[in-house]
């Protein structure tokens, strides 16, 4: 294989396996105390910072997908933004054209772009490395361009887009439309990630781990690698599309400015900060990408961009792989210093 | 209308609050980011991205109040301006909105930029029922006070930019046959559907060619032959300033001289005239609403001194020659204008409807004649322009100040 995925399995390699030797007790208790708070602040926050959240996990799930394709399999995209606007358009033409309700929207999303996703990864299966990464590249320029084409307009608004109503809590739910979005998108959240733990510890998942470490390996075991390959696209796209449909059922709008190049690179860097190949650290990495550039803001307007740069130099250097890196290694010296010498 | 100046109102101001506030007199009206020394406004413009060229009137703005506050602010209140960075990525503006709103709390947004950006907000700030005044666009949407009363725009719009090139067309060639580039979406159309409504009846017979192009396609050429050999002797140019230079060109190149109009979109010297070949754009029409600060015949304008002289003192580092430092203080002092007008009663309901209550006000860079004219039914605050030729070195401004208002 080519020089960019051995990088990733440098990083993820050990991952999986750590996480299931690391004491099950405290891990448990720090997922339930996770669990506790994501349920208490809605109640405690203002809903401006609860609709931030929303995004968060929004990301979270889009980094995620990215995560299974990259971080798990070693295929690289640059695409990621245009599947996520695949899923963020279809639920919005679904609300809009059809009017079906927001949540039949997301399978809907997660089919086509698992579909789009699927046909993209056949040949993606010729490609490797940095020429898959071109070949994704390729998807996310054209995307915000096929968004606006002529023919399509009546389905896709055009360059004005499409405003979506926010979804209303069910009646005699006592939250607000914020909060109700919020605990929707935990809901959908917390299932995507247990899909996405269950799938990467089965059969299927070491099968996918092993094209990633050693493609010809993998294939002289009877793994179907074509075959995985493309399925494993398919998903990852899926993943993305729900949180691009979810996306775009938090922010009430689509057009196709918002879905560009740009989108793919911050997943990505959400994905190397969250750290590749780790399931919560996608989690983290929507932390980055959405609340990064607002400090960086904070601190400088004119210089925003420069000092977001420098975060993440930081950030890279503090933790080279990745916030659940740092994590398990953080964990694993506590844990030394804990035991009598 | 009773005409309403600058002083007037301030000896009026106390008058007409009593009318508005009815019970409330000389009581004081806060709505959410005011204070009795404080007004909290709000503002999202790209200072990154692809289009973080137009950050820099977000920074003129801010200069503009610093200057202000300076100055002792707003009936003694000083602006706090917040100003948020959004790429230019309609998601982005919608978090950075909802943060001014929700936490930073301010009273209104003042231009956001963009039309796609302004879009993806003006359904929550319309629920919300915050200010969106004067946005930095040109679309014609934006006045639209029926469904959207807590929006409105500022420029002139496309579609009245349309009218008024239809009205000089059919003074200076009534019988002309017209061709129009345009670009394929809201904004191309925008001016293609002021056109045909300006020209009305004659739409028919003398549009001839109507082509649009793409914003990927590598030429117009094909476009402007098509024009051309349809017999057309009008050309309406209303592209973006790569391709209004290409038209430009190809015309000259085959020596089709047509009543050549150019849309304000893309009769930048430097972006769009110089790349086509100053003496190819000789002889072209085209409009401007604003005081070109490259022009040398503002050299000795007031207007244009105090601008330069506050760009000199607080924003040393904004290039004078970008007409973006220009709008950029013109919407600050328009709305500067709507909050004198509100006095003490600082609500956003008394916001928007002393900013639909603003009669023949001016801004220093505005050109001369053109106010700003604003009605409970009537959201778009600047509807005129002039025209202008080019002699092939810069525009010359030549006639009367038009309206692009065409009633009925």
């Amino acid at each position: 294989m080519t020089g960019p995925p051995r990088d990733t399995v440098a990083f993820a390699g050990a991952s999986p396996r750590t996480l299931v030797i690391a004491k099950p007790s405290t891990r448990h208790l720090l997922i339930a105390a996770m669990l506790v708070m994501a349920l208490v602040i809605p109640f405690v926050l203002k809903s401006f910072f609860v609709f931030q959240l929303t995004l968060v996990m929004v990301y979270g799930l889009a980094i995620l997908g990215l995560n299974l394709l990259t971080g798990f399999n070693g295929q690289f995209s640059l695409g990621h933004s245009a599947f996520y606007g695949i899923g963020a358009y279809t639920a919005a033409i679904l609300m809009e054209q059809l009017d079906l309700a927001y949540y039949w929207t997301l399978p809907c999303a997660g089919a086509v772009c698992f579909l789009v996703g699927f046909l993209f990864g056949l040949p993606a299966l010729r490609l490797q490395g940095l020429y898959l990464a071109l070949a994704t590249f390729a998807l996310a320029t054209a995307m915000p361009q096929i968004l606006k084409f002529q023919p399509l307009e009546p389905l896709t608004g055009g360059v004005q887009g499409i405003v979506i109503m926010k979804p209303d809590p069910p009646p005699g739910v006592p939250l607000n439309a914020d909060q109700w979005l919020y605990f929707f998108t935990l809901a959908v959240l917390l299932v995507m990630f247990a899909g996405a733990t269950s799938l990467v510890k089965s059969r299927t998942g070491r099968a996918i781990m092993a094209i990633r470490d050693h493609p010809i390996a993998a294939a002289t075991m009877g793994i179907n690698t074509a075959l995985y390959k493309t399925l494993t696209f398919g998903v990852s796209a899926l993943y993305t599309g729900v949180a691009g449909a979810l996306g775009a059922i938090a922010i009430q709008f689509v057009a196709p400015d918002s879905f560009t190049f740009l989108l793919s690179v911050s997943l990505l860097v959400g994905l190397v900060v969250g750290g590749v190949g780790s399931i919560p650290g996608s989690l983290f990495g929507g932390v980055f990408v959405l609340f990064v550039p607002n400090i960086a803001e904070r601190v400088s307007t004119g210089l925003a961009g420069a000092i977001y740069g420098v975060i993440l130099l930081l950030v890279i250097y503090v933790m080279p792989s990745g916030a659940a890196g740092f994590v398990r290694f953080a964990a694993a010296r506590l844990e030394a210093k804990g035991k009598p010498r | 209308m009773k005409k309403i100046t600058r002083r007037s109102i301030l000896t009026a101001a106390p008058a007409a609050i009593t009318f508005i506030a009815l019970p409330a007199r000389a009581e004081k009206q806060y709505g959410p980011g005011v204070t009795d020394t404080e007004i909290k406004i709000g503002n999202t413009v790209p200072y990154s991205g692809p289009a973080s060229s137009y950050g820099t009137i977000g920074k003129a703005e801010a200069a503009y109040f610093r200057m202000l506050n300076d100055q002792g602010g707003v009936n003694g209140r000083k602006i706090n301006f917040i100003s948020y960075d959004d790429a230019y990525s309609p998601p982005k503006t919608v978090e950075q909105v909802r943060k001014l709103v929700e936490e930073d709390g301010v009273l209104l947004m003042l231009a956001p930029l963009g039309t796609p950006t302004n879009s993806a907000i003006q359904r929550y700030l319309n629920q919300k029922k915050v200010p969106q005044l004067f946005v930095a666009t040109g679309a014609t949407k934006w006045n639209d006070p029926k469904h959207f009363p807590w929006t409105m725009g500022w420029q002139p719009n496309y579609q009245s930019e349309g009218h008024v090139y239809a009205a000089y067309i059919i003074e200076h060639q009534p019988s002309g046959k017209i061709g129009v580039l345009y670009q394929n979406d809201d904004f191309g159309k925008d001016y293609l559907r002021g056109l045909r409504d300006g020209l009305g009846e004659k739409a028919k017979s003398m549009l001839v060619v109507e082509a649009p192009y793409e914003t990927t396609d590598p030429t117009v050429d094909s476009q402007i032959i098509s024009m051309k050999s349809a017999g057309a002797d009008v050309f309406v140019n209303t592209g973006i300033p790569k391709f209004a230079a290409q038209a430009i060109r190809k015309t000259a190149e085959i020596d089709w001289k047509p009543l050549h109009i150019l849309s304000s979109v893309g009769n930048s010297v430097g972006a769009a005239l110089k790349p086509a070949g100053l003496e190819n754009a000789k002889d072209i029409v085209s409009d401007f609403y604003i005081k070109d600060p490259t022009d040398p015949q503002w050299k000795n304008d007031p207007g244009y001194q105090q601008w330069a002289a506050f760009m000199d003192k607080y924003y040393p580092e904004g290039d004078k020659t970008d007409a973006g430092n220009v709008v950029g203080p013109s919407f600050c002092q328009t709305l500067v204008q709507v909050l004198k007008q509100c006095g003490d009663n600082l609500t956003r309901e008394n916001i928007m409807k002393e900013a639909a209550n603003l009669h023949d006000f001016t801004v220093p860079m505005l050109l001369p004649g053109i106010k700003i004219n604003t009605s409970p039914t009537d959201f778009a605050p600047i509807k005129q322009i002039q025209m202008a030729r080019f002699d092939g070195e810069r525009w010359k401004l030549f006639g009367p100040v038009l309206s692009g208002e065409i009633s009925g």
